[in-house]
């Protein structure tokens, strides 16, 4: 269960560019729930989730993790219990190390590097097997620099040494933004059988109003730093995006544009 | 004129055990400079002051009647005592790197001539038991730094080439890789960033050991241009050999190949008669100009670009 209480950040604070990021933001997660969030831009979704990894430090309020208090934790500590996937594909692998070699660091996330082998033979066996999920034919190629892959097959591994050990909560900052169409459904299908298989308890940030509808248990549509709106159960199944643009117009115009 | 060119062009290969010696000397710094350059991504100017204390520490045991080789493990802990140093400035002070190290730099100029008591310090090879020295150069003893050194290299490659492929030597390639991913799979920037500059400075020491023992004396401005030198030999090295070593171990290889490969250059150039005075010019003309090849590649034949590099490490929109 991920617990957010009263959590405030303000950016460049005393100066003319100051901006209240985050607003006294309250969120309770359960077990399993896949959250979709969307909100206009400057809503505060990325600073949200920036917040809750570790990035940078709230100024006010708690973040806490099936009982453990992330609040004060650097953020490599954070790790451990997390799983990230980020907007910018570049962003989530090493483009000079191998596929093997991203893999080999992500399994080992939340555990101390000594002096032990930095990839095991059982290793890349298990790294195969989990590679073939993704059906890109990534297993066939697994010493090869991640840099020579494309921005989709990026995400798709970034996805995979996300949840390769089972994290606590998976954050989803606009995975697929980056990605063209056809590549951006790919990596939300995986994601979502991935979410689906290990009961991944999920953060989704996205722009896409339709996405936000189609995937996880629940959403929310923040502005100003804060909740507005909390979609869930039944309601959240049979929504629509005629629904959210009649009920919530209130932000409709930039969700509008930036769709 | 042709014949005086001429002559002196056959002076050189009577030169060249010499200049490769220097080479090989100089290529383990240059492994040092690659840690911290290739793999942190880090221009560390450390390097300038660390090679110094390398050689006043082991100059200095030695004259005090201690072992050789005990002599050089001290000094090259004190070399990663400095890198410590710029470490601890780099994260923990949040100073940027190149200024982290120049402050060390600066601060080891001192430090050298506290511990050698004076600007320089000699060392006679008949009255001590050095590992090697210049003198043996062309003789077929171990103590030929022709072959001891490279049995050294050959050493310190294997165990650079282990350690990089441990879990804590993975993540500090990661981290040099990739800081974001990095912190997200949980593993300590700032940590192996102060390992590295360590690790780095350590080498750095090292080679500053035996070069002291090699000449005979160490002098407070024995790494004045060092990096300039190691980042050469880094260059030079993957100019000439990064098409065909793709290895770890043996990218280190080419590196110390690129530090021979400059000294012989150096020696022929002295040789045919360009004053010795504007050869850290010329060295440091010769690097600025092999680090903008890759800028001006991207500039302006980016379409041409066979593999092109992935910017890591992009702000996040």
């Amino acid at each position: 269960m991920l617990e957010l209480k009263g959590l405030y950040k303000t950016f460049n604070a005393g100066t003319v560019n100051e901006k209240r990021a985050i607003n006294g933001l309250d969120l309770t997660l359960e077990d399993g729930d896949f959250v979709t969030i969307i909100g206009g831009n400057g809503a505060g979704k990325s600073t949200m989730l920036n917040l809750i990894s570790g990035v940078f430090p709230a100024d006010e309020g708690t973040i806490t993790l099936n009982g453990v208090d992330l609040t004060h934790l650097p953020e490599h500590k954070r790790a451990k219990y997390l799983g990230r996937v980020f907007q910018d594909p570049m962003m989530g692998t090493a483009a000079t190390m191998g596929i093997e070699e991203n893999l080999a660091l992500a399994n080992r996330r939340g555990r101390s590097r000594g002096l032990g082998k930095g990839i095991t033979r059982e290793e890349r066996e298990l790294f195969r097997a989990r590679l073939a999920t993704l059906g890109l034919g990534l297993e066939d190629r697994m010493t090869s620099k991640v840099g020579l892959l494309s921005g989709g097959q990026r995400q798709a591994l970034t996805l995979l040494m996300a949840t390769l050990k089972k994290p606590e909560l998976l954050l989803l900052d606009e995975h697929t933004a980056a990605l063209d169409p056809k590549t951006a459904d790919k990596v939300l299908q995986l994601t979502e059988e991935i979410v689906a298989r290990d009961k991944l308890t999920t953060l989704m940030v996205t722009h896409n109003m339709k996405n936000a509808i189609q995937y996880g248990n629940r959403l929310i549509m923040m502005d100003s730093g804060r909740v507005v709106v909390d979609i869930k159960g039944e309601e959240k199944k049979n929504l629509t995006v005629r629904d959210l643009l009649e009920k919530f117009n209130i932000e409709s115009d930039r969700m509008l544009l930036s769709e | 004129m042709f014949e005086v060119f001429l002559s002196r062009l056959l002076t050189v290969p009577a030169a060249l055990p010499g200049a490769v010696a220097q080479g090989l000397i100089w290529g383990i710094m240059a492994i040092g400079v690659y840690i911290t350059f290739r793999i942190l991504d880090i221009a560390d100017l450390t390097v300038d002051g660390s090679l110094c204390t390398g050689g006043a520490v082991c100059i200095m045991m030695m004259l005090m009647g201690c072992n050789p080789w005990l002599a050089m493990l001290i000094a090259t802990v004190a070399g990663l005592l400095t890198g410590l140093m710029t470490g601890i400035f780099h994260t923990f002070m949040g100073i940027p790197a190149i200024l982290a190290g120049i402050l060390t730099q600066l601060s080891l100029y001192s430090i050298n001539l506290k511990i050698m008591g004076k600007a320089n310090q000699a060392i006679n090879v008949d009255k001590y038991d050095l590992v090697i020295s210049l003198r043996w150069v062309k003789e077929a003893v171990l103590g030929n730094p022709l072959i001891m050194v490279a049995l050294i290299i050959v050493a310190l490659i294997a165990l650079l080439y282990w350690f990089f492929g441990t879990e804590a030597g993975c993540s500090i390639r990661a981290t040099g890789a990739n800081p974001n991913m990095s912190r997200a799979q949980g593993i300590n920037v700032e940590r192996n960033k102060v390992i590295g500059l360590m690790v780095s400075n350590g080498l750095v020491a090292f080679s500053g050991a035996l070069l002291c023992q090699y000449q005979g004396f160490a002098d407070v401005s024995m790494g004045r241009g060092a990096i300039v030198i190691g980042l050469a030999a880094v260059i030079i090295g993957e100019a000439v050999f990064s098409r065909i070593f793709r290895n770890f171990a043996l990218k280190l290889l080419s590196v110390v190949l690129g530090s021979i490969i400059y000294y012989v250059v150096i020696q022929i150039v002295i040789q045919m008669g360009l004053d010795a005075n504007l050869l850290k010019l010329l060295s440091a003309l010769v690097v600025a100009v092999f680090l903008a090849l890759p800028y001006w590649k991207s500039k302006y034949f980016h379409g041409k670009r066979k593999t092109p590099k992935a910017k890591e490490g992009a702000p996040h929109a």
